[in-house]
């Protein structure tokens, strides 16, 4: 999947959204929703890939896959959050695309917990 | 991957076809039609849409293990 390819699929989703921004504008956000969605689910065969071998280093350096797991949640998550947020915001409205990310910001929170008590007592072992 | 492309192109013209109905019926008086096509099309382009997002939620899933 080269580069060409994606910009050419993007440059075509623009002209048209453009098009259509000023008769149906709700049709034009719905147009840029697909190519974003096109876009990305080309490039997602290539992210699999380099997680798989983030996920073998993981395990030789057998570092538990705990981590690694809860790594990728926050990675998934701030993603989507950050890709609906920003068609939210292609839409006009800020006041949602806040609310999103917020929402994602509290997710990662809540997954992050854990690791952080899990550091804190090896902190304090370590100590006492 | 290639299929995605060519529904690039079917949204593309469902709202042009859409955005010339409805102007063709507001010139001919029937502006209430036009409405009614116009709601129509986005409801098309609508689904076609949130099934793409169903993928791509599903495969964000399995590649980023967010279950």
């Amino acid at each position: 999947m080269d580069i060409l390819q994606i910009s050419g699929i993007a440059l075509t989703g623009a002209v048209l959204a453009m098009i259509l921004k000023y008769q149906k504008p709700p049709l034009a956000m719905l147009l840029s929703i697909f190519v974003g969605v096109t876009i990305f689910l080309l490039v997602l065969t290539k992210i699999g890939a380099i997680v798989d071998v983030l996920r073998q280093l993981a395990g030789q350096a057998n570092i538990s896959s705990i981590y690694l797991g809860t790594l990728l949640k926050i990675i998934g998550i701030a993603y989507i959050a950050d890709f609906i947020a920003q068609i939210c915001r292609d839409a006009d409205q800020g006041a949602i695309a806040m609310k999103v990310e917020l929402a994602a910001k509290v997710m990662v929170l809540v997954l992050a917990v854990p690791i952080v008590v899990a550091v804190l007592q090896a902190l304090l072992r370590l100590i006492s | 991957m290639g299929q995605n492309i060519d529904l690039i192109f079917k949204i593309a013209g469902i709202g042009i076809l859409v955005a010339v109905a409805s102007m063709v019926l507001k010139n001919s008086g029937k502006e209430d039609y036009g409405l009614a096509v116009t709601l129509t099309g986005i409801a098309v382009v609508l689904v076609m849409v949130i099934q793409m997002l169903g993928t791509l939620f599903d495969e964000v899933k399995s590649v980023f293990k967010l279950f």
